[in-house]
């Protein structure tokens, strides 16, 4: 090859356009925003524009190697992930009353992130071979893929990472074609499951979130204040918003976690609803996007992975938005692609890689 | 082929195998895919739903809440106005000074942070016990004072360590201060801390920045000119509610300065000459109504009053037999005596129960008609045979009980009533009292008794139920000096707005003039208060310099028995006669009428009269003590035009 053109190498290089587009628009946006609700900070940016960039850079690492290594990884994996939640259960760091962190001396991380892709490999894996709609007893080997992280997680206690990791099983499950019978069981099921649920398993900061969020008022100068304040900082941005730079809410406190997971109310508050319904039309052109992606995959352990993926990023930005916007209870999780931070940011990225691997290798099954 | 539908169980692999069926499961997860998506947009719809509402039908209720959130108004409070006497003399002015302030909350020991300022300067146990009754009273979030006049040296020794002691804070502000001290007290008055049944009463718009309020005296009297207009400042604050920056600003308008009517080096004459007694002189401008001086015995500070006088002080004033935080001038009520004579022989003329020459001869003694009670006159000896002169000239008490009988109480009420007597005078000074006129009426409904004819006698010589102020007894005797032209006393002179040179000259306020039947009726009083002065009771204080017109007063404090004779050097000093004297000057064209009053001071002509007559001298022939006036001059800084 004596010349290397751009749009030779473009071709080469195996990425949906339309995706990254997307992708580039929300976190182009998110840097935007980042300047104005970390009251300036060009260091914030810097800082964030190198995940994103990191970000991307995995994306397009892992969009390059065909769908058959994380098939044959999956549970490999999967494995180790378990493994470390184990570990952590036993020598975790304790922060803020939860145990999450695994100190490995060089590197510090929660194993939990790895179970939000572990958990969706996994369970394509499973089902990968298993005649689809599957039979009971594969539903439930699935749902014991699943529940079994859920639970470490969940008892770390980690609840919104834990409901990311159910969310995302669950996913696969119904998308690998649960029946609507069982579904309707299990819906019956969990109705009788949450009273319990609520007295013998959460912890009192969880169930004062879930009150809290019922009624903010309630406690106005704690729990409820991001949720009061979120909401003023919203509704005060009306149709068209303060401006840009002008969002008074986050630019003089009022707003708690106004550059992480509070970043929605910044954004709303300086571009109104005009700005909130681009952004939530964005996220689902990006949705839409990859599920028509994850329906061209060849075979069943790329859908149903891509599938995953996809929900576990639409679960990220409903959540969060509805979170927000007082829709939801506080459930610390981060807008993707918009909030200031980086590990979840480098899973979701990932996930975008392996999903793009999926879609571009169509035309290669997995086995 | 459904995989539930085959009636025999393959064995697993081969299941595996046959019943895997790629195209069929792509088109399972293609239908599954669109009920998803279909659920991921009514999600993100009912985000933007939820945004809507918000944003849209709730948006004005959140953007109040923002505002307030972030946007507070801060006061600013005016500058006080100043006082002056008519001559310019500073009276009350606003210092800059220093105080501590100490915010509980976020002093967290509170203790500690107290402890450590009392290290460093001293703190008083009544500073401390201040501190805690102000703290009570406002939200822990406020600063409360600790310390007020701080020196520089105290302010060196707190400002090094300042940022070691959490919530403390050195304001500077302005301070009240009244550069006279006692001087003038009962007229001037204080100001003092706000207090919580005042604050209920004030317009927050105009209070809120304002932490002092005229108490008494002008500063209570004026307080709505001298307090000017508040501003303020709209500023944003962050979460901390610490200011950001200023939105807009309503600068505050200063109070008005006043200038009173009083020339304070007569003032001072007044006070002096009353000092060693109880009692109170009022001298005023009959022309016009302006009070000159009114001073009133005992005076003491206002100063320590401004920031909260201590409880031990003020519990020494205010429990002291001398009374010294009574204004005897306005408020203290006395029997007029025979000071009130002059208006029993207008009302006797009024009504022609007398003329000028009806003759009473008078032994010395007075019995109602019909038996009974023995009405002695002051002289035991009696004054012989009297007319309206000279019974007022020797202040013959037979001729007014005779007077007093003949008129009836309902004719003396009546009468007496259009002198303001039992009926406050309307000085514009707070808490004037109206005393009593006694009345059949008042009779019956306080003391559920009938009137009888020896009350109409003790009325008649002022005694008994009647008790008068001092500024009752000046403004009648103003009002006969000027032969019924009648001008509501008054302290303020002029006002000027802070800042200009210009005054504001304050009308006289023009009561409706008292007409007799006969002007001549005043002429044949006015001569019988001008022999008072010239050979009657008050002879030992003629002036050669000036005519006065007088009449002296000795006012019983207790009934003597039937038989008994008053002996003052057998009685207790407190239940001395009170003197009494009243009086204008010159008589051709009077320029001051005087009411003095010195408690248990014995004679009105031996004490009363020639305390008068100092203030008299005083004024009409501007003659003063330098030593007494000194340090009452003008002030130079806020003179104000020539002309007045």
């Amino acid at each position: 090859m004596d010349r290397i053109s751009a749009g030779r190498l473009l071709k080469w290089i195996r990425f949906d356009p339309w995706l990254v587009l997307g992708l580039l628009a929300v976190s182009g946006i998110g840097l935007v925003v980042l300047y104005s609700a970390g009251q300036r900070s060009l260091d914030l940016v810097i800082g964030q524009s190198i995940r994103l960039g990191l970000g991307f850079a995995i994306l397009l690492t892992l969009a390059q190697i065909p769908p058959h290594y994380f098939r044959f990884w999956s549970p490999w994996i999967y494995l180790v992930g378990i493994l470390l939640l184990l570990a952590v259960m036993v020598a975790g760091d304790v922060s803020k009353g939860a145990r999450r962190w695994l100190d490995l001396g060089v590197l510090r991380f929660q194993p939990s992130e790895i179970m939000k892709l572990a958990v969706p490999m996994m369970m394509a894996w499973f089902f990968a071979n298993k005649p689809l709609p599957p039979r009971l007893s594969h539903l439930l080997a699935g749902a014991f893929i699943t529940a079994l992280p859920f639970i470490l997680i969940a008892q770390q206690p980690d609840l919104g990472t834990g409901l990311v990791v159910g969310f995302a099983g669950g996913i696969a499950l119904f998308l690998a074609g649960l029946s609507w019978i069982v579904m309707f069981i299990l819906a019956g099921l969990l109705a009788t499951v949450i009273p319990l649920f609520w007295t013998f398993v959460m912890h009192d900061y969880q169930r004062q979130r879930v009150l809290t969020f019922l009624n903010p008022e309630s406690d106005p100068l704690g729990t409820g204040y991001h949720i009061i304040q979120s909401k003023i900082a919203i509704g005060s941005g009306g149709i068209y918003g303060k401006g840009w730079l002008n969002g008074t809410q986050s630019h003089l406190d009022f707003l708690p976690e106004g550059s992480t997971d509070f970043i929605f109310a910044a954004f709303s508050e300086e571009f109104g609803l005009v700005g909130g319904c681009v952004l939530l039309v964005l996220y689902f052109f990006i949705i839409a996007r990859c599920l028509y992606m994850a329906t061209r995959g060849a075979d069943t352990y790329g859908r149903l992975l891509s599938g995953s993926l996809t929900l576990i990023f639409f679960l990220y930005a409903f959540v969060n938005s509805g979170m927000v916007s007082g829709l939801l209870p506080v459930v610390g999780l981060p807008l993707p692609l918009f909030s200031y931070g980086g590990t979840s940011l480098v899973t979701i990225m990932a996930g975008f890689g392996m999903l793009m691997s999926v879609y571009s290798h169509r035309r290669t099954p997995t086995r | 082929m459904k995989w539930w539908r085959s009636a025999a169980k393959p064995p697993i692999d081969k299941l595996l195998v046959r019943e895997k069926d790629n195209s069929a499961e792509s088109e399972l997860f293609f239908r599954r895919v669109l009920i998803t998506i279909c659920a991921v947009f009514l999600a993100l719809l009912a985000v933007s739903g939820r945004l809507v509402y918000l944003q849209v039908l709730h948006h004005e209720q959140f953007t109040l809440l923002s505002d307030s959130n972030r946007v507070r108004l801060l006061p600013l409070p005016p500058a006080r106005g100043f006082i002056y006497d008519r001559n310019g003399v500073l009276l009350a002015e606003n210092l800059t000074s220093y105080h501590l302030e100490v915010t509980p909350e976020q002093a967290k020991d509170l203790e500690a942070v107290l402890a450590a300022i009392r290290e460093r300067i001293t703190l008083t146990d009544a500073d401390i016990d201040r501190f805690r009754k102000l703290a009570r009273r406002t939200p822990p979030y406020n600063a409360t004072p600790l310390r007020f006049q701080l020196t520089d040296d105290e302010i060196a020794r707190l400002a090094i360590d300042l940022y070691r002691l959490p919530g403390v804070e050195i304001k500077a502000d302005l301070t009240r201060h009244y550069p006279l001290g006692e001087r003038g007290v009962h007229i001037v008055g204080y100001v003092g801390r706000i207090d919580e049944a005042e604050l209920r009463k004030l317009d927050p718009g105009q209070y809120s920045g304002s932490t002092h309020i005229g108490k008494t005296g002008v500063e209570r009297s004026y307080e709505d000119v001298l307090h000017g207009r508040a501003g303020y400042e709209q500023v944003e604050t962050n979460a901390e509610g610490r200011p950001v920056r200023v939105l807009s600003r309503t600068p505050p308008v200063s109070g008005k300065n006043i200038y009173l009517s009083v020339d304070m080096r007569l003032q001072v004459v007044a006070e002096e000459a009353l000092e060693g007694h109880n009692g109170a002189i009022v001298a005023m401008d009959p022309s016009n109504g302006e009070i000159l001086a009114l001073a009133s015995q005992p005076i003491y500070d206002p100063n320590p009053f401004v920031n909260g006088i201590d409880s031990g002080s003020f519990r020494k004033l205010n429990t002291s037999k001398n009374r010294p935080l009574l204004n005897r001038a306005l408020r203290g009520v006395y029997p007029p005596g025979s000071t009130i004579k002059p208006l029993m022989a207008l009302a006797g003329l009024e009504y022609g129960v007398v003329n000028r020459n009806t003759g009473v001869f008078c032994a010395g003694v007075y019995r109602l008609p019909g038996g009974g009670r023995k009405f002695h006159d002051w002289k035991r000896s009696g004054h012989g045979s009297v007319n309206m002169d000279r019974a007022l000239a020797q202040s013959c008490d037979v001729y007014f009980y005779d007077l007093a009988l003949n008129l009836g109480i309902d004719r003396v009420h009546e009468f007496l009533s259009r002198f303001s007597m039992g009926r406050p005078t309307g000085i514009d000074l707070y808490g004037e009292k109206g005393a009593l006129l006694p009345s059949r009426e008042w009779k019956r409904k306080f003391q559920k008794q009938d009137w009888f004819g020896g009350d109409s006698l003790s009325a008649g010589i002022g005694q008994g139920l009647f008790l008068a102020t001092p500024l009752q007894l000046a403004y009648s005797t103003a009002v006969i000096s000027q032969r019924g032209d009648n001008y509501a006393p008054r302290i303020l002179h002029a006002t000027q707005e802070t800042g200009t040179r210009g005054t504001v000259l304050t009308p006289p306020r023009t009561l409706p003039p008292i007409t007799l039947k006969n002007p001549r009726y005043w002429d044949a009083v006015i001569s019988g208060m001008i022999h008072v002065v010239e050979g009657g009771t008050a002879h030992k204080s003629r002036s050669a310099n000036y005519r006065m017109a007088g009449k002296t007063g000795t006012a019983q404090v207790f009934t003597l028995g039937q038989n008994q004779r008053y002996n003052a050097k057998r009685l207790a000093k407190h239940l001395l006669d009170h003197a009494l004297f009243v009086a204008f000057a010159p008589v051709e064209k009077p320029r001051i009428a005087v009411a003095v009053i010195a408690e248990n001071g014995g004679g009105g002509s031996a004490t009363a009269a020639p305390l008068a007559r100092k203030v008299m001298d005083a004024y009409l022939l501007d003659k003063y003590d330098p030593a007494m006036i000194a340090g009452i001059k003008p002030d130079p800084d806020t003179q104000r035009d020539g002309s007045n």
